[in-house]
């Protein structure tokens, strides 16, 4: 560990390549993490199958490239069937255990990621799988730096998505809807909001965004059926840390996470980037906890 | 002159922007009843809640018994003997009336050998002879979300009872009740203030029943402390008068 | 207890003990059954009776595994020598060095699970509802990515557990008849615990925490106990367990989130949470169904266990027990 450490000293440059790497993969963090968001904030119930959902999105950007569609082609048709997907979901089980208490809920979603992961694991098979996008390596620094520029493109379209989200969210009616339900249903619904078809748009909404992510992530990394959950980690902390409805501090919290991860693998080893992930989650929960427990209040 | 059970010095208590209690003093004596009212939104429940310790205070200072509270949790307070009735009834809904009540037996003796011991006989016994205190010996066995809202009031009464304050703060007891059952639940009361020696602590609206109840009255309005004084000297007061019917 | 029910105790003791020699193929699956109705017992404890449902219980039953394993062969040959060789080092347990440290590997391990469990407590019973699933699920996960980069115990290489002494049948009915005794003692003393004030206690704050506070309730001090009880149990299962497969590893075999850790929760679900027998008539379900279908539905396992979940959180949640219950209330009388 020292070693990493005093190399990163010694070759300033080896921070820079961190950095680049942990931005561009924070920005598809920051992706996900901004529609766990939006579903735990309209609706309540906190998605445990949204890095699955992600890794679904991944498969069938591999589906389509087999037969000759490019990545980049290929993410407004996945989104779209993901959003269809989400809605047959929303429609099958979430609607169900909306009303009900939110272990209740997690816990569906969790038999969802379950069910979802184990099926991809039937379909595809365990390996590791990634999607060429034919596109080359930016070098610089006279080749102490490299950055893949499908992660360019990624980390690119992750900004005019997320621009777009938001302009959406603020300027539409249906994000309007969406919004005011968000801040009290009740109230939307004496509105004349029908606040189902919300909950269902913002369930689809957030599982066209992870099929995008997962697009974009089985070009710039690897898909795998069981690594879904590395990213629900990843974005329950982000959205813990940040808080609901912060999306400037969602967007650097997730940037910041990439960069984070990026530092631990090389420091301490690729072995113990998960650990720390989840150990971040635990801090943050409890870091959450003891500020609300000073108001006398728990996390709940 | 005894000392007070309840000392409030300067208290100030704010949501967000909002002032629910600001710079309020007040004492309450031991044995005694004592009233507070106040039109809708005066902080009423607020002061309560800053008592029991369930949130902190922004000023000020709460003392029990000549000791500083107001940093307590909630558990340590109830320890003491400072128990609070809620406006909407909490009780434990899925049980019966009796295990209801055998939870609210104290607590600040227990030590760790007794998480493990059974109830004794003279805990049972002492809970059904006090829900015949609040007439729900018959019901008894039923489980407590099963019971109508003044029902559910009187469990709570008697939870409180059972579990042996020396200071009990009821918020509106007679709100929702039926009229026929006021005055018994108002005998109730004042049995346990004179014979158990539980001092009481009552906000309310009912006039009539505050008047003829409580020793003392305090009345708030917008947050803090209008007037205090006999039941006469307040219903005479004007400034209480103007709260309740003047132009806020 | 009535007659009725010494009765059906009676039974389920002579089937129990009979099971393993009337059915000697089958011995070490109704062994892991038995383990199975510990996991059920131990998660309604925290869930269904308290409240607090956990997501990571999990972690007890692999450290107890790996506590046990450390003491077994630590006893006798140095650790780090042992877990590098990776197996190629000769192990030579005499008889009694074998029973002298299972027996110590199991008791360490009860305690060790449960000192853990109050530890892990003080930090995270702040934390409600579904944070404190997604808290203990964290807390299981980080556990096991620690474990598989621990070289000094074996890291993801796992450890190779000192072989039984004797004859083939006889390791798998005295593995069996120690997961059954286990069982039966979580069963005896869980039916103890819940007609004492504590039953009455964590009922209470599963109902409604913050009254119990405001009635002067120690709830810090029963949430404590009532987790460590939980994990003394899981340390047990984990160092037995350990012994039966041979071989541990930490990310399948000790801490194996997404399997037996969700396991625990779909049995309680299934059989009726909040109730003694509920968990086990559960376990009995699920484990049946699951040794049944596996080379049936190969591949579709658990496909199907996340479907279950789905179908039971969605449409059954009082779990047969209380589904009995409505149709039979005679019986419950």
């Amino acid at each position: 560990m020292w070693d990493s450490l005093a190399l990163l000293g010694a070759a300033p440059i080896l921070n820079v390549q961190l950095w680049l790497n942990g931005l561009s993969v924070g920005a598809i963090f920051a992706l996900v993490a901004y529609g766990l968001a939006l579903v735990w904030g309209v609706t309540s119930v906190k998605n445990l199958a949204q890095g699955d959902l992600v890794m679904m999105g991944g498969y069938l950007g591999y589906l389509l490239a087999e037969h000759g569609i490019h990545p980049l082609a290929a993410l407004v048709p996945v989104a779209a069937l993901m959003f269809a997907f989400g809605w047959v979901l929303y429609r099958l089980v979430i609607r169900r255990v909306i009303q009900l208490d939110l272990f209740t809920s997690l816990l569906a979603t969790f038999g969802l990621a379950i069910t979802i992961q184990q099926s991809l694991n039937l379909v595809f098979g365990p390996e590791v799988r990634t999607v060429q996008s034919g596109f080359g390596r930016l070098e610089m620094f006279g080749g102490m730096v490299d950055i893949t520029e499908i992660r360019l493109i990624a980390f690119g379209l992750c900004i005019v998505l997320a621009a777009a989200l938001v302009l959406f969210m603020k300027r539409s009616r249906i994000g309007q809807a969406i919004r005011a339900t968000a801040q009290d249903a009740r109230a939307a619904r004496v509105l004349g909001v029908d606040t189902d078809r919300v909950y269902a748009l913002a369930f689809s909404i957030n599982a066209a965004i992870c099929g995008a992510a997962g697009v974009l992530i089985a070009t710039v990394w690897v898909i795998q059926p069981f690594y879904g959950i590395a990213y629900s980690v990843r974005a329950f902390v982000i959205v813990t840390a940040a808080g609901l409805g912060n999306l400037p501090g969602v967007i650097l919290a997730a940037l910041g996470l990439g960069v984070a991860e990026q530092y631990s693998g090389f420091v301490l080893g690729a072995q113990f980037q998960q650990a720390t992930v989840v150990g971040l989650l635990l801090a943050i929960l409890i870091w959450r906890q003891l500020a609300l427990m000073r108001d006398r209040r728990v996390l709940q | 002159m005894s000392a007070a059970l309840i000392e409030v010095r300067g208290l100030t208590k704010a949501f967000g922007g909002v002032v629910a209690n600001r710079n309020v003093s007040l004492s309450v004596a031991p044995g005694t009843i004592t009233g507070l009212i106040g039109p809708n939104g005066s902080g009423k429940t607020t002061l309560f809640s800053s008592i029991v310790g369930q949130h902190p205070i922004d000023a000020g200072s709460i003392r029990f018994e000549g000791r500083e509270i107001s940093r307590l949790s909630v558990q340590e307070i109830a320890r003491l003997g400072v128990l609070r009735t809620f406006q909407q009834t909490r009780v434990f809904s899925k049980m019966d009336c009796v295990r209801n009540m055998l939870i609210a037996a104290p607590h600040r003796h227990s030590g760790w050998r007794d998480m493990f011991r059974r109830d004794p006989r003279e805990r049972v016994e002492k809970a059904e002879r006090l829900l015949e205190l609040v007439g729900l010996r018959a019901k008894r066995w039923e489980a407590a979300g099963s019971l109508s809202f003044g029902q559910q009031k009187l469990l709570e009464l008697a939870m409180a009872l059972m579990n042996e304050p020396k200071i009990l703060l009821l918020d509106e007891p007679t709100a929702g009740i039926n009229p026929t059952l006021i005055n018994g639940l108002i005998g109730c009361l004042e049995r346990a203030n004179r014979e158990f020696g539980i001092t009481l602590f009552v906000i309310e609206h009912n006039m009539r029943v505050i008047m003829s109840l409580a020793q003392r009255i305090y009345c708030m309005s917008r947050g803090e402390l209008l007037a205090s004084g006999t039941p006469a000297q307040i219903r005479d007061d004007p400034r209480v008068i103007d709260a309740y019917l003047g132009v806020h | 207890m009535t007659r009725r029910s010494a009765v059906l105790h009676l039974a389920l003791l002579a089937g129990g003990i009979a099971a393993p020699f009337v059915f000697p193929a089958h011995a070490v699956q109704f062994a892991v059954f038995w383990i199975m109705v510990l996991f059920a017992l131990t998660w309604d404890t925290m869930g269904g009776q308290m409240g607090y449902n956990s997501l990571g219980n999990i972690l007890f039953f692999g450290l107890g595994m790996y506590i046990c394993a450390l003491t077994q062969i630590g006893m006798v040959y140095d650790i780090a020598q042992y877990t590098a060789a990776n197996g190629a080092i000769r192990v030579d347990f005499t008889d009694r060095q074998y029973f002298v440290g299972l027996a110590l590997g199991v008791v360490l391990a009860a305690l060790g699970a449960l000192i853990a469990a109050a530890l892990l407590s003080w930090v995270l019973f702040g934390l409600r509802g579904p944070y404190f699933a997604i808290g203990t699920l964290g807390a299981a996960i980080a556990a096991a990515e620690l474990t598989n980069a621990w070289e000094y115990v074996g890291g993801g290489s796992g450890i190779a557990m000192p072989v039984f002494p004797g004859a083939p049948g006889m390791r798998e009915r005295f593995f069996y008849a120690a997961c059954m005794a286990g069982a039966a003692a979580c069963y005896l003393f869980l039916r103890w615990l819940y007609g004492t004030r504590f039953g009455l206690a964590i009922n209470a704050i599963r109902d409604d925490e913050d009254k119990a506070e405001a009635l002067g309730l120690r709830t810090g001090r029963y949430k404590t106990v009532a987790w460590s009880i939980s994990a003394f149990f899981l340390g047990i299962a984990g160092a037995l367990f350990g012994n039966m497969t041979g071989f541990i590893e930490p990310l399948e075999t000790a801490y194996p989130t997404l399997t037996f850790g969700i396991f625990m929760v779909a049995m309680a679900l299934i059989g009726g949470k909040g109730t003694l027998w509920g968990p086990i008539i559960g376990a009995t379900l699920f484990y049946t169904l699951r040794e049944v279908t596996w080379t049936y539905l190969l591949g579709w396992q658990y496909i199907a266990l996340g479907v279950l979940i789905i179908v039971n959180v969605v449409y059954f949640r009082q779990g047969v027990l209380g589904w009995l219950r409505e149709r039979r209330p005679a019986w419950f009388a």
